[in-house]
C-alpha cells in the first residue's frame, strides 16, 4: 500500500483516516460522513489496512474486540461447567490413579459423571484446551492493544494546533461565530484556570487536559499480561515449591525443598468451640451443627544447620524460631512459608503388652514396642523372652499366607513374635493384631495380652515458596492503576482559531463524559465570549427522531 | 433486651421502612400526571428520607451485631445476605442523591426488602469462627465484595426499569418472555419466603433414613413435606408424607423439595396476580414509568459497573486471593465459589467491551446487567445451597 498524501502537503502511512497534521478526512467514505470518527483520533491501525498475508489475517483476527469478547465468553462458560461436578482434586477416592478417579464420577454420578470425565471436565482447568483459551486471551490482550496503542501514541504525541475547517466541523462540540479581539487570550488564560494544557500556533489554540487516560486501557491489559505471565512462570521448576510433611509430636524432620531447614513438632492442639463462658452466646449454634472447630495448631521449632555442615548432618542444628503454627498464621522463613493445613489425631506410638501363662494368667512381665524403631528382641529377664520377627504397622491381610502391610504408617499395628519362656525354650510363635492372636503352628501356652497404647498427634504441613507472588502482585497493581486512569479521568481538548475575517471556529472533544466537557466550556465561553456552541451528535439525533415520529404519523394516516 | 436483640429488632425496623419506602416512591411517582418534577419530587423526598431512616437502622443492625457476635458480621448466609441487601439500598442511597431518581427506588428497594426476607429463611443464631475465618481478611475481603456486588446490582435495577419502560407487553416477543421471566423469578423468591415461614410455622417434621453416596447410612430431616426422598429412604416419622419419587444418591432431595415447594407458592402467587392485574406483571409497571428518562438510566447503569467492577476487582479477586494464598496456602483453587466470582469478573469485562468497544448501548446494556445480577444471585444461591465448596455457608 501506498502512503497517503493529504492536500495540505503531509504524507500519512498508509491506511491513515485523517491527516495527522490537518486533520482533513483522506478518504470518500469519511468524508462524507455528518461526524468524524475520533476513537483512535483517525489513525492507522495495522488491522484494518492490511488483510492480505496470513499474518495479517491473524493479527486481524486477535486485535478484534468481536473476538476478544467471544474468547471471555467461551472462557466464561468453560468455567461454568467445570462447576457442575466437582473436579478431580476435589474428589475423594482412597487410592488415587486416573482409573480410579474415572471408575468414582461413573459410580457417583452416572451416565452424566461417565460423560463428563469422557469430555475431560473432571480437570477442565488444568486441560490443554482450557490452558490454550487463556493463551488466546493473553495473545488477543497483546495484539489488540499494540494494534491501538502505536497508533494512538504517535498521533497524539504529535499533535497540530490549527486543523482544517473540516476536521473542526465535523467535529460533536463545535462553534462558529464572530467573536473580540481578544478572545483567545481571555479563552486561553481561562483554560489554564481550569487546569488545561494550552499551546499556541499563529491564530490557533489547542487546549488539553487528562491525555493519560488514554492509556489507561493498555496499562490495565500490561497488568493483565503480567499477571498471565507470572502464572505461567509456576510451571518453571525453581519459582515455585508446593511439598506436604506429615509430622508427629516429638518429631524433628528435614523440611522438603528447603535444604538445611528441619522442623519440630512439639504439640498439635484441635479445639471445639465449648459453648461455655465467653461463647455462652454460641449456644444455639454450636447445639444445632453438633461442634465447631475453633483452632487448629501446631506449636514448632525451626532449625537450621550451619551454611559449612555437610548435607543431612543434624547434630550442630541452630535453633532459629518457635511458632505456633495456625490456619491463617503459617510459619515464615527465608522465602517459605509452612501452612497448618491437615491432621490425625491419636496416631498410635507405642504398645504395651504382657506375657502371660494361658492356664495360671501368670505374668512373666511386660514390654513396651516403639511402633516407630521396634527392637528385635525384648528380654523380660528370669529367661523370659519375646522375639519381634516381623512388624506390619498397618496390616491388611494375608498374601500367600506372609502377612502384608498397606502403608507404614501404624494404623493397624501386626507383629509376628516368638515368645521364649523357662517352660517353652524352644519359643511359640504367634500372630498379633489389635483384638485378635492367631496362633500358626498350633496350640501355645503363652500368650501377649495387651495392656495399654501410647498415641500421639499427627500435624498435615504444606510447605510453599513461590517466587511467581511478587509478579503476580504487580500484575495485579497495574491492572488496578489502569483501571482507576481510564475508568475516571477523561481526555478533554479544545480546538480554537480566530480567522482574518473576525470569525472564530471552535471544536471540543472527550472520549467519554460529555456533560463534564460542556460544564467546561461554559465557563470559557461565558468568560471569553465564544460564539454558542452546539452538541451535533445531539442535533443528529433529535433529527433522527423526528424522522421516525414523521414516519410512524405516516404509517398510522395510511 | 441484649445487644442481640437490639440488632434484630434494628433490622425489623429497617426492613419496615423500605416496605413503607417502597409504595411512597411509587406513589411519587404515579402521582406526578404530567411529569412535572415538582410532584414527584416532594413524594419522592419523603420516601427518601424514609430510606436514610431505614438504612440508618440497618446500618445499626449491623454494627450492633459485630458488637455481639465480636467478628464482622458476614460470616453465614443470612449475614452476608443481609449486608448485601443493605450495600444494595446504600448504592441507591448515593445514587438518588445524585441523580434524583426515585423511579429507581420503587424498583430497587422491593429488591432489598426479597434480598433481606430470602436472608430471615436462613438460621440467623450468633455463630462462631471456624479457624479459616478468624482473621481480618474476613470483614476486608467480604465487605468489599458485598458493597461491589451492592452497587452492580443498582446497575440491574437501572437496566430493569429501562426495560420495564421500552420493552412492548402487547406485543408478542422474546424481550417480553425474558422481561416478563425475571419477573416471575422475583416472584419465586417470595414463594420460597412464603413455603419456609408456611412450613414453620406449621412445625413440620419428618425424618428419614437413606444410603449416602459412598453407600453410608445417613439421616436427614425435612422441614417441609417431602415432595422427593432421597436414594434408598425409609421413613422415620408416623404419617409423614410418602414422597413421590427417590433421586439419586448424590442428590440432596431435602433442597430438591424446598425448590420444588417454593415453585409451587411461588407460581400460584404469579398466577394470582396476573388474574388480579388482568395483565402480565412486568405490564403492571408500565403507568409507573411514563416520566423515565431511559437516558439517565442508561448512564446509572454504566455509571454502576464503572465503580463496580473495579471493586469487585479488588474485593473478588485480589483480596480473595491474598487471603487464600494465607489460609489455604494458595492464592487460587478453582473452587467452585472462585470461580464463580472470576465468572462475575469476566461477565462484567465483557460487559465494557461490548459497551465501549462495539457501541452496545442503551437496551442491549440493560439486559447485560441484568444478567449480571442474574450471575451475582446465582452465586450466591445456587453456589452456596447446591454447590458446595471450601466456601459454603450453608
Ligand atoms: C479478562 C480480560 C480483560 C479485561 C479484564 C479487560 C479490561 C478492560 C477494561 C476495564 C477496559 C476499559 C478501560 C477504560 O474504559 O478505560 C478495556 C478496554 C478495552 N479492551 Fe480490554 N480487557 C480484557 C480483555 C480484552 C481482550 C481479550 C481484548 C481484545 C480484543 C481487549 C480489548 C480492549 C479494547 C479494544 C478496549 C477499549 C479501548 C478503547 O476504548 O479504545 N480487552 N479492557
Amino acid at each position: 500500500m501506498e502512503k497517503l498524501q493529504c492536500t495540505c502537503g503531509h504524507i500519512n502511512p498508509p491506511g491513515t483516516i485523517l491527516c495527522e497534521s490537518c486533520g482533513r478526512s483522506l478518504t470518500k467514505e469519511e468524508q462524507n460522513k455528518k461526524l468524524v470518527d475520533m476513537r483512535y483520533e483517525g489513525t492507522a491501525r495495522r488491522s484494518q489496512t492490511y488483510n492480505k498475508s496470513i499474518i495479517d489475517k491473524i493479527w486481524n483476527f486477535f486485535s478484534s474486540v468481536k473476538v476478544g469478547v467471544g474468547i471471555i465468553v467461551v472462557l466464561l462458560v468453560a468455567a461454568a461447567i467445570g462447576t457442575i461436578l466437582p473436579q478431580a482434586q476435589y474428589v475423594n477416592v482412597p487410592v488415587r490413579n486416573e482409573a480410579t478417579i474415572k471408575a468414582y464420577y461413573a459410580d457417583v454420578y452416572g451416565e452424566i459423571g461417565k460423560l463428563y470425565h469422557f469430555l475431560g471436565f473432571h480437570d477442565l482447568y488444568g486441560s490443554i484446551w482450557f490452558i490454550v483459551l487463556v493463551g488466546m486471551l493473553a495473545i488477543s490482550l497483546i495484539v489488540a492493544s499494540l494494534d491501538r496503542f502505536v497508533p494512538l501514541y504517535r498521533s497524539l504525541k504529535n499533535q497540530r494546533v490549527l486543523r482544517h475547517k473540516s476536521f473542526m466541523n465535523k467535529q460533536r462540540i463545535y462553534a462558529e461565530g464572530a467573536a473580540p479581539e481578544d478572545t483567545l487570550q481571555k479563552a486561553e488564560q481561562k483554560l489554564k484556570e481550569l487546569k488545561y494544557n494550552v499551546t499556541l500556533d499563529k491564530n490557533g489554540l489547542l487546549a488539553e487536559k487528562g491525555r493519560f487516560s488514554r492509556w489507561g486501557p493498555y496499562v490495565n491489559h500490561i497488568g493483565l499480561i503480567i499477571f498471565l505471565f507470572g502464572v505461567m512462570l509456576r510451571m518453571i521448576p525453581g519459582f515455585y515449591v508446593d511439598e506436604t510433611l506429615w509430622i508427629r509430636e516429638g518429631e524433628t524432620r528435614a523440611i522438603p525443598e528447603a535444604p538445611g531447614y528441619f522442623l519440630e513438632s512439639e504439640k498439635f492442639t484441635f479445639e471445639t468451640y465449648t459453648g461455655e463462658g465467653e461463647e455462652e452466646k454460641f449456644g444455639e449454634a454450636i447445639e444445632r451443627v453438633g461442634s465447631v472447630a475453633k483452632n487448629y495448631q501446631t506449636d514448632v521449632v525451626l532449625y537450621q544447620t550451619p551454611e559449612q555442615s555437610l548435607p543431612g548432618a543434624t547434630d550442630e542444628m541452630e535453633r532459629v524460631k518457635e511458632e505456633g503454627i495456625q490456619v491463617n498464621q503459617p510459619l515464615k522463613f527465608d522465602g517459605y512459608a509452612v501452612y497448618q493445613m491437615d491432621f490425625k489425631l491419636n496416631e498410635l506410638r507405642a504398645m504395651t503388652f504382657d506375657l502371660t501363662n494361658k492356664a495360671s494368667d501368670e505374668s512373666l512381665g511386660t514390654f513396651t514396642v516403639d511402633l516407630v524403631k521396634p527392637e528385635k528382641s525384648y528380654d523380660l529377664g528370669n529367661g523370659a523372652k519375646v522375639d519381634l520377627l516381623g512388624y506390619y504397622p498397618d496390616f491388611s491381610g494375608f498374601e500367600n499366607g506372609e502377612p502384608k502391610t498397606a502403608t507404614p504408617v501404624p494404623n493397624n499395628p501386626g507383629f509376628l513374635v516368638r515368645m521364649f519362656t523357662p517352660e517353652t525354650p524352644e519359643g511359640e510363635v504367634s500372630f498379633i493384631v489389635i483384638q485378635n492372636t492367631i496362633e500358626p503352628l498350633g496350640e501355645n501356652q503363652y500368650k501377649l495380652t495387651f495392656q495399654g497404647a501410647e498415641t500421639r498427634n499427627v500435624s498435615g504441613l504444606t510447605i510453599r515458596k513461590d517466587k511467581t507472588l511478587p509478579i503476580l502482585g504487580l500484575g495485579g497493581l497495574i491492572f488496578m492503576i489502569g483501571v482507576a486512569q481510564g475508568m475516571y479521568f477523561n481526555h478533554r481538548r479544545f480546538w480554537i482559531q480566530q480567522q482574518d475575517n473576525g470569525v472564530v471556529l471552535l471544536a471540543g472533544h472527550t472520549n467519554k463524559n460529555w456533560f463534564g466537557l460542556k460544564k467546561d466550556l461554559d465557563q470559557v465561553s461565558e468568560f471569553a465570549s465564544l460564539p454558542p456552541y452546539t452538541d451535533q451528535q445531539e442535533e443528529i439525533e433529535k433529527l433522527e427522531k423526528l424522522k421516525k415520529e414523521q414516519r410512524m404519523e405516516g404509517d398510522e394516516v395510511s | 433486651m441484649t445487644l442481640a436483640d437490639l440488632s434484630s429488632n434494628l433490622l425489623y425496623v429497617a426492613f419496615l421502612a423500605y416496605l413503607i419506602a417502597t409504595f411512597v416512591f411509587g406513589g411519587a411517582v404515579k402521582g406526578n400526571k404530567e411529569g412535572s418534577f415538582k410532584s414527584e419530587g416532594r413524594w419522592g423526598k419523603i420516601a427518601f428520607i424514609i430510606t436514610v431512616i431505614g438504612f440508618l437502622s440497618h446500618l445499626g443492625y449491623f454494627f450492633t451485631r459485630w458488637g455481639a457476635t465480636g467478628h464482622a458480621p458476614l460470616s453465614n448466609m443470612f449475614e452476608f445476605t443481609t449486608a448485601f441487601g443493605m450495600t444494595l439500598v446504600g448504592g441507591f442511597i448515593v445514587i438518588y442523591l445524585i441523580y434524583k431518581t426515585p423511579v429507581l427506588g420503587m424498583i430497587v428497594l422491593p429488591v432489598a426488602l426479597l434480598i433481606i426476607a430470602y436472608a430471615s429463611m436462613f438460621p440467623s443464631e450468633v455463630s462462631p469462627l471456624i479457624p479459616a475465618l478468624q482473621t481480618n481478611w474476613l470483614a476486608i475481603h467480604v465487605s468489599t465484595v458485598v458493597i461491589a456486588e451492592g452497587i452492580l446490582a443498582i446497575s440491574a435495577g437501572a437496566g430493569l426499569v429501562y426495560l420495564l419502560k421500552v420493552v412492548d407487553m402487547n406485543k408478542k416477543s422474546k424481550q417480553r418472555f425474558w422481561l416478563e421471566a425475571i419477573m416471575y423469578s422475583l416472584v419465586l423468591v417470595i414463594g420460597f419466603v412464603i413455603a419456609s415461614t408456611f412450613f414453620t410455622l406449621t412445625d413440620y417434621q419428618a425424618d428419614f433414613n437413606y444410603i449416602d453416596k459412598d453407600g453410608n447410612e445417613a439421616s436427614i430431616g425435612y422441614n417441609m413435606p417431602p415432595l422427593v426422598g432421597m436414594n434408598e429412604y425409609t421413613s422415620l416419622t408416623e404419617d409423614a408424607m410418602d414422597p413421590f419419587f427417590e433421586t439419586p444418591a448424590v442428590i440432596n432431595a431435602g433442597k430438591v423439595t424446598t425448590i420444588l415447594w417454593s415453585f409451587i407458592f411461588g407460581t400460584i402467587l404469579y398466577w394470582l396476580i396476573r388474574l388480579i392485574a388482568r395483565k402480565r406483571i412486568a405490564a403492571i409497571f408500565k403507568p409507573f414509568l411514563k416520566n423515565v428518562n431511559l437516558q439517565l438510566m442508561d448512564e446509572i447503569n454504566y455509571r454502576s459497573v464503572i465503580i463496580g467492577f473495579p471493586l469487585f476487582t479488588l474485593g473478588g479477586l485480589i483480596f480473595a486471593m491474598i487471603w487464600a494464598q494465607i489460609a489455604w496456602s494458595r492464592f487460587w483453587g478453582w473452587d467452585p465459589k472462585e470461580v464463580w466470582a472470576l465468572i462475575t469478573w469476566l461477565f462484567y469485562a465483557a460487559y465494557l467491551h461490548l459497551r465501549l468497544g462495539k457501541g452496545w448501548q442503551g437496551e442491549k446494556s440493560a439486559w447485560l446487567a441484568v444478567i449480571g445480577f442474574a450471575i451475582i444471585m446465582f452465586n450466591l444461591i445456587a453456589v452456596n445451597l447446591i454447590i458446595a465448596g471450601l466456601h459454603s455457608y450453608a
